[in-house]
């Protein structure tokens, strides 16, 4: 198992900061784009990638993220090109831990064995799956682990705390993913108020760090988030600047 | 069964972590409801009451008589209000949002019956109701569309992905986890995530039940075979729960063939897909090698769904039910058979059974009886026919 997750956040904390985990939904507007928006993204002071894979049904997605997946799949992309690209990554970033994250059927449909040997070698460090529970996780994780591949689990707002600490549970070099609202992935104005008492009770609670995210999309809002959990996650606001932009030019948040 | 409602290796709960709440607070609560005879007597009271259950069975004598084998019996859920079988299954999920204090009622529809059999009992409650729906089966459902908003309902046109009832069932999701806490998603198949498989089965069950009793009166015995369509396949699943524990009734599911299997243009995922996960189960699916979700195809809209009902899975698994594949060729000719011979216009869902009871009848003795669920009437499918026939200049 590689450390690099652990070793990110640790990073982070000693800076007395908290991770910038990006997020972008690969193949949108292109496979070429989003390398590249890679590449930006980590000199600008990202610290670790989920790398998003585009699937025919996101029902746990917004609009900005669905229609990415949508464009990207008209384009061919799939997982294993997703793999690839993240190989192209992992070669030019060895210390950048990478997040696959994806639907289950994608991985599941491949077979599990043969995924956990191809992410391997494309230098995956973990898989988060938007559909795959506690309950039925442990065909992934019990297939993912001799080849080194961690597991992210999300959490939800209305996720009981004796859950939370189950979810942590056997897992190494990994993170918890915070869901900040009951809903899909997307900015939002405001994030709930309830929410740093929520990071709180979390950290307290599990030793694994923890990261929010859904409807981050300022430098204010991942500042108040940051004083609660060891990191924050923007998506939706990355995807959409990277199809409009091509790029990352000047700040990465506003 | 394991638990969180595996059958053998389909089924589960493959959802967003947000939705697990909500699961096992439906869970729980359908469980207590399920012994609680208040509810079970409210439920029946409507069934009847409002309804018109038990449906009847009926004998096909013309119809059986020109095939020259076995006799054709009809269970006759086209006859309930509202014009399907659907309805047995919303008045027990609408009951149960109102015992859970659920204040909105969502829905997703292909054919447009279950939006209907929602939007009625939703009226019937006096529980908001939105309903989702892909703008290709509201371009081909019109009628049933018109009736849900004349119900009350408010129709959300899905324009995403394929715009049929995988994407509806897709933002119905999007909608439920958004609101989860005053949201009671009332899914319309034996699909989806635990527990509703079994909660829409066991809705459903009182077309075997009552099929089993009627069949022993009027013949004094059961039939030979029971067969019903697959789409989701709850009206199958409900005819199907009646008779599972008598060995020598023969239970055959129906899917949908559209063009042919070897088109590629079908909706049959157990005899044309592969396992996968999709919807909050594992099941059989129509996918690409990939993993994405193929655009199905059937004339009837109400069997296009790339997915199936895990329980049907396994019961194809350990040779309890077979299923077969009627072609959109052979349904329409089931249709026009049933409206000549019996006076009785069958939903194009339903023809498909009929279709595969028509091919085995003369291969049968004229003691053998075969039961079909007749699921629903075929009002809603006048202008497809007609627009089918034309393209094929029959």
């Amino acid at each position: 198992m590689s450390n690099r997750i652990s070793t990110c956040f640790a990073k982070a904390k000693a800076e007395g900061r908290g991770a910038f985990i990006a997020y972008l939904t690969m193949g949108y507007p292109s496979l070429e784009v989003c390398e590249k928006g890679v590449d930006e993204l980590l000199a600008k002071g990202v610290d670790i990638l989920e790398l998003g894979v585009p699937f025919s049904d996101p029902f746990a997605d917004g609009a900005v993220i669905r229609s990415a997946a949508y464009k990207a799949l008209e384009q061919g992309v799939n997982l294993d090109k997703v793999l690839e690209s993240a190989a192209r990554i992992r070669a030019k970033h060895p210390e950048t831990p990478l997040v696959l994250f994806t639907y289950y059927n994608l991985i599941f449909s491949k077979g599990l064995e043969t995924f956990a040997v191809e992410a391997e070698k494309a230098g995956i460090d973990a898989v988060l799956a938007v559909d795959l529970p506690l309950e039925e996780r442990d065909e992934l994780l019990d297939v993912l682990k001799p080849h080194g591949i961690t597991y992210i689990p999300l959490i939800a707002p209305n996720t009981p705390i004796e859950r939370v600490k189950a979810s942590a549970e056997g897992l190494d070099d990994s993170f918890l993913y915070i869901i900040t609202v009951k809903g899909i992935t997307g900015a939002r104005a405001e994030l709930p108020p309830e929410l740093t008492a929520r990071l709180d009770e979390i950290r307290a609670a599990v030793k694994l760090p923890i990261a929010a995210g859904f409807g981050i999309s300022t430098k204010a809002q991942a500042e108040v988030v940051a004083k609660h959990a060891d990191g924050f996650i923007v998506g939706s606001a990355l995807v959409k600047r990277l199809g409009a932009e091509g790029g990352f030019a000047g700040e990465i948040l506003p | 069964m394991k638990p969180n409602g595996h059958f053998g290796p389909y089924g589960g709960q493959y959802v967003a972590e947000t939705l697990m709440g909500p699961l096992n607070e439906l869970a729980a609560a359908y469980d207590e409801a399920k012994k609680d005879p208040e509810f079970q007597r409210e439920f029946q009271e409507i069934l009847r009451d409002y309804v018109g259950r038990e449906s009847p069975i009926t004998v096909c004598k013309r119809l059986s008589e020109h095939l020259g084998g076995a006799t054709i019996v009809l269970k006759r859920e086209d006859l309930n209000h509202t014009g399907a079988h659907k309805v047995n299954n919303t008045i027990g999920q609408a009951l149960l949002a109102k015992r859970m204090g659920k204040k909105r009622l969502i829905a997703e529809t292909g054919a447009g019956m279950h939006g209907v059999a929602t939007a009625t009992v939703a009226a019937l409650l006096g529980m908001p109701c939105e309903v989702y729906m892909g703008v290709i089966d509201i371009e081909r459902q019109k009628p049933n569309v018109e009736r849900m908003r004349m119900l009350g309902a408010k129709v959300n046109a899905v324009t995403e992905g394929s715009a049929t009832l995988k994407d509806a069932m897709n933002e119905a999701l999007r909608d439920w986890v958004t609101n989860c806490d005053d949201t009671f998603y009332v899914i319309g198949t034996v699909a989806g995530p635990y527990p509703y498989p079994d909660m829409v089965r066991d809705f459903q069950r009182v077309i075997g039940d009552e099929a089993r009793r009627q069949c022993l009166a009027k013949f004094g015995r059961l039939p030979d075979e029971a067969i019903a369509c697959v789409g989701g396949g709850s009206n199958a699943m409900g005819l199907f729960a009646g008779f599972v524990d008598d060995k020598d009734v023969k239970l055959v599911g129906v899917e949908a063939g559209g063009k042919g299997l070897a088109t590629g243009e079908h909706a049959a995922s157990i005899n044309g897909g592969r396992l996968g996960v999709l919807h909050g189960s594992k099941t059989m699916l129509l996918q690409t090698d990939v993993g994405n979700i193929i655009d199905t195809y059937s004339v009837s809209a109400g069997l296009d769904y790339p997915g199936v009902g895990p329980e049907h899975c396994y019961l194809h698994d350990i040779g309890r039910a077979e299923y077969s594949v009627i072609c959109d060729d052979e349904a329409i000719a089931a249709f026009d058979a049933l409206c000549r011979f019996e006076g009785i216009i069958p939903a194009l869902e339903s023809s498909h059974a009929l279709a595969e009871a028509i091919k085995r009848a003369p291969k049968m003795g004229r003691d053998k009886i075969l039961l079909v669920n007749l699921s629903g009437r075929g009002d809603k499918d006048m202008e497809n026919i007609m627009r089918y026939k034309e393209s094929k200049n029959v």
